[in-house]
């Protein structure tokens, strides 16, 4: 059996499904009896798929957004996009493997995409440090920012990052300075900008570069302040109690529609994006190319003053005197 | 001896008189170490006496998350008014600096660390925007353990409002002075405060983006010593200047002549 990555609350399927498959490796001419073993345990099976994926809590979702299989941004680079320009580097320091940059049509429409980039394997993701950026990889999505401002090119961003590398290197080179730059460069484009959250959305390094004029969340993505893991051991001392807090913290696709701050959700498939991502792809793009229609032709600065009061709408807050 | 009437340096460890820190702007006489500052302490040091008049002081969080984690977000905030004397974490009005016409703001790190929620990330929007109607320098001394978590999602996108709203006051050619002060880190580094078009620090200042403990989680190592602090930000080329606490008012105002179209020349 091909090795498969397991995630915690999928390990009472996946347990009754090679017990399954070590039933059908038998000679079932030899053992007649299994046959009706078989039936039960594929009834069950389903039955479980069914109860396992359904109404997941915000700590499976995290999970989910984090398989290794999960469709990456180098997968949506390569299939919903053509004509793919890959531009490098961020003319200061170096060329940050955990954001990619390019030139992109999708259906027909020229557009500018930045995304973060984790890898699919281990040598790919120290590579790409993981999809956690560095100064200079926010640098580089603001070179391209800027790009498709002076040429008039919709951005389209995919998010999916735990966030911003914490390191010694990245605070000397101001961490803290080129997100800053970055989100007041966002809120100012004169171009319309999407932004796809499609697996992790982890705090500012996912901000950075992760709002605009729509937001689209893939189902089992997530967006938050702070990973759960993070905020439990500062709350409770205690990482272990991640999956409590990850409800606590309004993470989900769904959390974010309610909160005003994503617009829309695309479903994934039972059991996650992975398990049949063509469909998902292909959603994706409609939704992606819909916003761009909607928005091309709208002058740059209604753009920004749209931009700006959907922001200015966001926060709950209380006037009635304190 | 009563409370209060000696305190030992966090700096020098020696013994510090109140009334001696009080006279010295909280700067300690013997090593220098800066204690930190409340909100109100803050606008002292900088605003025209009787000068300051608050901008949304009834602004104030909610708990839209409905937030428990250990402890009850309502609680929290409950006692950090009952502690401060505040509203929010922050600070915001008109006021005048030597004469000059500004929109000042100050954090207030007792209060639920200066975190940033709804209420101080609305509260800081709105400061900014009043700044480019009046055309009115904006000055900010800044303190904050980063997004205030338990408004979630909500929290992070403050980072954005903030910093749209400072990138339209530069459109406008409004001067912006920031003032990092201990600590600043976090989701409040990483918007409004560094996008100033001066950024000061005070002298030993914590500031940066990721926290100390959560780097050293990362890479498994100990940290540089001065790693973070003002002095290192300037050495990386990352503010303006580290200006000493009884320096401030005399080089905001300078700045703010300067920017302002040197409006009050020199002599
Ligand atoms: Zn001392």
């Amino acid at each position: 059996m091909r090795y498969r990555h397991v995630l915690d609350f999928e390990r009472p399927l996946v347990e009754l499904e090679t017990k399954l498959e070590e039933l059908r490796s038998l000679d079932l001419a030899e053992h007649p009896e299994l046959l009706e073993e078989i039936d039960r345990l594929t009834q069950e099976i389903e039955a479980l798929h069914e109860s396992t994926y359904s109404d997941l809590s915000a700590w499976e979702k995290v999970q989910l957004s984090r398989h290794p299989d999960r469709p990456k941004t180098q997968d949506y680079l390569e299939t919903i996009f053509t004509d793919v320009v890959e531009l490098h580097g961020d003319r200061l320091y170096g060329d940050d493997g955990a954001v990619v940059t390019a030139l992109a049509t999708i259906a027909g429409r020229r557009v500018a995409v930045a995304g973060h980039r984790k890898g699919k394997n281990i040598r790919e993701n120290i590579a790409r440090n993981f999809g956690m950026v560095h100064p200079e990889g926010f640098r580089k999505a603001m070179r391209l920012m800027r790009l498709a401002d002076k040429f008039g090119l919709p951005l389209v961003t995919l998010i999916d990052t735990p966030g911003a590398y914490p390191g010694i290197e990245a605070e000397e080179r101001g961490q803290a300075w080129a997100i800053a730059e970055s989100l007041a460069l966002l809120g100012g484009l004169g171009v319309p900008v999407v932004a796809v959250g499609i697996g992790e959305g982890g705090s500012g390094g996912a901000l950075a570069i992760g709002f605009g004029d729509r937001l689209i969340m893939l189902e089992n993505a997530y967006y938050s302040v702070i990973t759960p893991e993070a905020c439990a051991s500062i709350l409770h001392k205690d990482s272990e109690k991640a999956s409590e807090v990850a409800s606590c913290l309004a993470l989900t696709a769904d959390d974010l529609l309610r909160l005003g701050i994503a617009d829309e959700i695309v479903p994934e498939p039972l059991g996650g994006a992975h398990r049949d991502p063509a469909p998902v792809f292909q959603e994706v793009r409609e939704r992606i190319v819909s916003v761009l229609d909607g928005l091309a032709g709208v002058p740059a600065q209604e753009l920004v003053e749209k931009r700006y009061e959907r922001l200015r709408s966001i926060g709950v807050i209380d006037e009635s005197a304190g | 001896m009563p409370d209060g009437v000696w305190s030992k340096c966090e700096g020098c460890r020696r013994i510090v008189y109140a009334g001696q820190l009080a006279d010295n702007l909280r700067v300690c006489p013997h090593c220098g170490h800066h204690s930190d500052l409340t909100a109100i302490e803050r606008i002292d040091l900088l605003a025209d006496p009787g000068s300051f008049v608050e901008l949304d002081a009834e602004l104030t969080s909610c708990d839209p998350l409905r937030f428990v984690a250990a402890k009850a977000y309502v609680d929290n905030l409950a006692e950090a008014r009952e502690r401060c004397g505040l509203a929010e974490a922050v600070l915001c009005g008109r006021a005048s600096i030597s004469g000059h016409p500004v929109v000042l703001g100050a954090m207030d790190f007792r209060f639920i660390g200066a975190s940033m929620g709804s209420a101080v990330g609305e509260k800081v929007a709105r400061a900014f925007e009043t700044a480019v109607s009046e055309r009115r320098a904006v000055v900010f001394s800044t303190a904050s353990g980063g997004a205030r978590m338990q408004e979630g999602m909500l929290s992070l996108m403050q980072m954005l409002k903030t910093s749209a709203a400072v990138r339209r006051l530069a459109e406008e050619r409004v001067p912006y002075i920031s003032i990092l002060t201990n600590p600043t880190t976090g989701g409040v580094t990483a918007s409004f405060a560094v996008l100033a078009d001066v950024v000061l620090a005070e002298p030993g200042a914590l500031v940066g983006f990721a926290g100390p403990r959560v780097i050293e989680q990362s890479i498994k190592q100990h940290l540089p010593k001065g790693f973070q602090t003002s002095e290192f930000l300037l050495e990386h080329g990352m503010v303006d200047d580290v200006v000493p606490r009884g320096q401030l008012l005399a080089r905001v105002t300078l700045l703010i002549d300067y920017l302002t179209g040197g409006g009050g020349e020199a002599s």
